[in-house]
């Protein structure tokens, strides 16, 4: 890797200090994406924060009875958390559906939501990307995009968001939770915290610069049935080529609520609203899935590789539906 | 200096392993390097740090057909701890293969394939090394190259070499065609298998130290010799001034045969710089730059009349290789042997394409070939009504059906239904597509193992030492495969001592030289040398003693004969030492040698999804006598993961613009986890083969990958009734015959 300079601070206030203070500077906890990205030459920061001394690493009740899990919390201990478990079991089940053992110990939350893609050309530095050097072009159309997103995708760039736990987080509505350089906090939805790629797909996030995320607040636990399905080309150690992340609950025979997140699909952890609400009131059935899924998957695009995800993902999503809105408990 | 040797021309009638009375061959024994391995204590290459070494990273081709122009290091150089940016026209630019002596294709400027090795940069560390080599400037000229191997098809020619004989390139008997046209049951179809890696847990890695002109280099490799060999005519030096070290290698499966690019360059770097360099791939490079098994195209033609007696076994492989590169992928190895038949077709052809070197990966031929040809007889059996074991019990041959020659032993039968009756295999669905536990479909499958036995030259030298205690020496190499205990067995066993008592030294040039490891007979070749040596050995304690050798019993470290019992250190003065040797013989015509098995493999498929699991798991093997059960079992479930993972999951992905490997890491190539593989039920069948070795044994290492991915394959579809011919069986490949989801 590039020759870097390297601090760690004690406290917030320090942290953000050190990260205004030299421009391109960049936060680490876990490192388990950046450091294989600077080892690779494709993250080159000159100046790393490393923020694991920060006093963020807590999970606790809100007042309205959520919680709210500090940016330090390692995935592993958010998916054993108790409350997490018995009240947020999609949150749980897709932590664990995620990485390996060994990198769940020491990722971290806000690092979770902050990885980069896997897209295959990314990666590789011989290869043109426009996510990793703007205007260059882009590999994965025209190339093998087995793992790319079909949806969100732009003509400069269609690589899909990695991660299952932020997937989850976005079914549950949760919130980030950041502080500014100037010490303002603030508090923004997931899908305020991404953005698509568009013409500029070499930024993920919204976040300004020296922006540190300190907590992710979940609101009180949803009413219904939560479930997390991945699918993958391995049982373990692989990334989504579709995941559902949905939460669904009944009266009367009617469906009352549901949130569907997909993940291996979008630029971005993905949410469709519209598709949320044609459950609403309604009686489970084949048909009305079926036309959930086809509310999701209307703006969808394959690229040829991976046109299947189109089918796999109404597939499981209708599984899902099926399963989260069934008889059995 | 060899003082006796083996020779197989005639059978071995009696081992002395029989003769054993307090035997170690055959039974359950940990590996006796274990305690080394897991404390730390035994070093692999890259664990070595002469005094002042400094580090290497190799620098990659950025296009994928051309010719490199200009290099600017500028930047790179004036990095803080940077010390060279080497382009050497010595550095080789494809990885070395088993073989010869002759140097790898070499030179720095043209370019055959993308991330071909062209140049070193070197630091005082790893990091400096590897940042100073993002910094190297590199502009080439592309040349139009041929990317794409299905897509150039037409251009596919006969290899140009047998490779010692050993591949045939074209056999033909009776009249295909006409078989074809008169079969009342015709299989045709095609199948493609794609580019692996072999994936082993260690990365290549060198050590490179000069002496007073003398090359020593630390290196991970299955046969140093012919590391030392091409190294020493890289470099332009004897052989004897070069020394090899591979004394602990974490897994090669073919991939470290031959001397590899970060061998020469640190051999090189170290040269110039007059101080030790030490080169370890990373990931990405062991899979860009090292070698692959190419993808093969292949076409297999099976007839049988109604009773189910094949008339027709065709089989045509079209596989990849470089410009000017002799190596193909034999993919019909098996299929001359497997099955009776009186009209017969084995073809191979070579398409040119610029993309890595294709080499020998684990059972190179039978693990793709007998992929197809086993799921092409299941597609047969199915079309016959008749059940995947009977078709294959039907056209069992009595002698070689294409070269009139006996079998020296052939238990597949009794491997079928050893395993059947182990599995369960009678109880199964028979129509595909028709059993089902909740979201998952379930299927069973079935598929022979075969992998030919072979013989070669090796040596070993065997010590008693004046305490008593025995030294086995040999340049052979333990690569995960148990090398250490069996030799120590096998001398534990022949010179009556108690296992402990037995040290051995692999992986040095210095030793005697071996035949290495690859192709299975690492085991046979090596033990053989070793028994002759340990027989040579009984005969000159048994003099010493004064009594015929064939009275003596050797057991405890004491020599008993009738009316004498002597401790064996009190016989050996300063110490006895023999050197054994074993050459190959007319058995080896007159008799064809082959290990078998049979694969029993249940898997579910998720009905929505298309997921596929391996839920169970049998193989029965017949070998010849098993000399560890333990490593032997090891060896046999490694060989069926490696089958599974060609099967379900395993795909080297070419970018077909570039021929660059697309999925260069262990995240994107997926071997399986072990999440995806159940438990593995092995079982070995007794067997004894005289006219393979003194030892009685076939070779194991290579057996457990063959036919294994058929199983799994014929069993995905019998749970779905889609059968994929194109590998890996990804999900995508199998959704649009899945069941409609029930919402």
């Amino acid at each position: 890797m590039i020759a870097f300079d390297y601090i760690r601070p004690a406290d917030e206030t320090a942290a953000l200090h050190a990260a205004t203070e030299r421009p391109g500077a960049r936060f680490i906890a876990g490192g388990t994406n950046l450091l294989d990205l600077m080892k690779l030459g494709i993250e080159r920061p000159r100046y790393l924060v490393d923020i694991g001394a920060l006093d963020l690493r807590e999970v606790t009740e809100t007042s309205e009875g959520g919680l709210r899990i500090g940016a330090l919390v390692t995935n592993a201990a958010l998916a054993a958390h108790p409350l997490v478990r018995q009240r947020y079991p999609v949150l749980s089940q897709a932590i664990l559906a995620g990485a390996s053992g060994q990198l769940r110990n020491k990722a971290t939350t806000g690092g979770n939501l902050l990885q980069r893609t896997r897209c295959y050309f990314f990666y590789d530095p011989a290869s043109p990307c426009n996510k990793r050097e703007p205007g260059a072009g882009c590999s994965a159309i025209g190339g093998f995009n087995r793992i790319m997103a079909i949806l969100g995708t732009s003509a400069h760039c269609i690589a899909s968001h990695p991660s299952d736990m932020a997937v989850a987080m976005r079914a549950l509505d949760a919130r980030v939770e950041t502080r500014l350089p100037d010490g303002q906090t603030s508090s923004r939805t997931l899908e305020a915290l991404y953005r698509l790629p568009g013409e500029t797909p070499h930024v993920d996030h919204r976040l300004a610069p020296g922006e540190l995320i300190t907590a992710v607040v979940l609101p009180p636990p949803p009413a219904g049935r939560q479930s997390y399905r991945k699918v993958r080309d391995r049982a373990s150690y692989a990334f989504a080529l579709v995941s559902v992340a949905a939460v669904v609950s009944m009266r009367e025979g009617r469906i009352t609520e549901a949130t569907l997140a997909f993940g291996g699909v979008g630029t971005m952890p993905w949410r469709n609203r519209k598709a949320e609400a044609l459950l609403i009131g309604q009686a489970p059935s084949a048909a009305l899935f079926e036309r959930c899924a086809d509310a999701v998957l209307a703006e969808a695009t394959g690229h040829g590789g991976n046109d299947f995800k189109i089918p796999l993902l109404r597939r499981t999503l209708v599984a899902s539906l099926a399963k989260l809105t069934g008889g059995e408990p | 200096m060899t003082d006796v040797s083996v020779k197989m021309d005639a059978p071995f009638e009696q081992s002395l392993l029989d003769r054993s009375p307090v035997p170690t061959i055959g039974k359950e024994i940990a590996r006796i390097d274990g305690p080394r391995k897991v404390s730390g204590a035994a070093r692999y290459a890259a664990e070595h740090f002469p005094d002042g070494v400094v580090h290497g990273v190799l620098l990659r081709a950025p296009v994928g057909c051309g010719r490199i122009t200009a290099v600017d290091a500028t930047a790179a150089l004036a990095m803080p701890g940077v010390l060279a940016v080497i382009r050497d026209e010595r550095m080789i630019r494809n990885a070395g293969d088993f073989g010869g002596d002759a140097a790898p294709v070499q030179g720095v400027d043209e370019v055959a394939y993308f991330g071909q090795p062209i140049g070193l940069v070197v630091a005082d560390s790893l990091e400096r090394a590897r940042a100073a080599s993002l910094c190297v400037r590199v502009s080439f000229e592309s040349a139009p190259g041929v990317f794409d191997m299905m897509a150039a098809r037409d251009s596919a020619l006969p290899p140009t070499d047998d490779i010692f004989g050993l591949f045939l390139i074209h056999t033909e008997q009776g009249d295909v065609e006409r078989a074809a046209g008169e079969a009342k049951f015709l299989v045709d179809t095609i199948w493609e298998t794609p580019s692996q890696n072999h994936a082993a847990m260690e990365p290549h890695a060198s050590v490179a130290i000069w002496q007073e002109g003398r090359l020593t280099l630390h290196g991970s490799y299955q046969s140093p010799v012919v590391t030392r060999d091409q190294l020493a005519t890289v470099m332009g030096l004897p052989p004897s001034q070069v020394r090899v070290l591979s004394p602990f290698v974490g897994g090669g499966f073919g991939g470290k045969l031959g001397v590899m690019p970060e061998a020469v360059a640190a051999a090189i770097a170290a040269q110039q710089l007059g101080r030790p360099v030490k080169v370890v791939m990373s990931r990405q490079q062991v899979f860009e730059t090292t070698g692959r098994r190419p993808m093969t195209h292949q076409r297999v033609r099976l007839g049988a009349n109604r009773d189910g007696r094949l008339t027709l076994v065709q089989h045509e492989t079209i596989t990849d290789q470089l410009e000017g590169e002799v190596f193909f992928e034999p993919a019909g190895l098996a299929t001359h042997l497997l099955y009776a038949g009186e009209n017969r077709m084995v073809d191979h052809k070579v398409v040119r394409t610029n993309k890595q070197l294709a080499v020998s990966m684990r059972a190179p031929g039978e693990a793709v070939g007998l992929l197809t040809l086993e799921c092409a007889m299941d597609e047969l059996a199915e079309r016959l009504g008749l059940d995947p074991i009977e078709l294959r019990l039907l056209n069992e041959p009595e002698t070689h059906p294409e070269m009139d020659v006996p079998f020296s032993s052939r238990a597949l039968v009794d491997c079928f239904r050893q395993g059947a009756a182990r599995f369960g295999w009678e109880t199964r669905n028979t129509r595909p597509g028709q059993m089902r536990d909740g979201d998952w479909l379930i299927g069973q499958g079935v598929a022979a193992a075969a992998r030919g036995n072979l013989f070669g030259p090796s040596r070993v030298r065997a010590t008693i030492q004046g305490d008593g205690r025995v030294l086995v020496e040999t340049e052979m190499t333990d690569i995960g495969t148990g090398t250490y205990t069996i030799l120590a067995q096998i001398a534990a066993d022949l010179l009556g001592m108690p296992l402990e008592q037995v040290e051995v030294r692999l992986g040095d040039t210095n030793d005697p030289r071996s035949a290495g490891s690859g192709g299975s007979w690492g085991a046979t070749t090596s033990g053989s040398a070793l028994y002759a040596a340990c027989a040579e050995l009984r005969a000159r304690l048994a003099a010493a003693a004064g009594v015929p050798v064939e009275a003596v019993t050797l057991a405890n470290g004491v020599l008993t004969a009738p009316g004498i019992s002597r401790p064996i250190s009190e016989l050996v003065g300063n110490g006895l030492s023999v050197e054994g040797a074993t050459e190959p013989g007319e058995s080896n015509q007159r008799f064809n040698q082959t290990s078998y098995g049979a694969h029993f493999c249940e898997v579910r498929v998720h009905a929505v999804t298309g997921e596929v699991r391996v839920l169970r798991w049998t193989s029965v093997f017949a070998a010849g006598r098993i000399l560890n059960l333990q490593t032997a079992i090891s060896q046999a479930i490694g060989g069926v993961v490696f089958g599974i993972g060609g099967a379900l999951t395993e795909e080297l992905v070419h970018d077909p613009r570039t021929g660059k490997i697309v999925n260069r890491d262990l995240g994107e190539y997926h071997v399986p986890a072990h999440a995806d593989i159940p438990a593995i039920d092995i079982q070995f069948l007794e067997e004894r083969d005289p006219v393979a070795n003194p030892l009685h044994a076939k070779g194991v290492g290579e057996l457990g990958v063959c036919g294994a991915g058929a199983a799994v394959a014929n069993a995905v579809y019998n749970a779905t009734g889609v059968r994929v011919r194109q590998f890996p069986i990804t999900l995508d490949k199998l959704l649009p015959g899945l069941p409609p989801v029930a919402g």
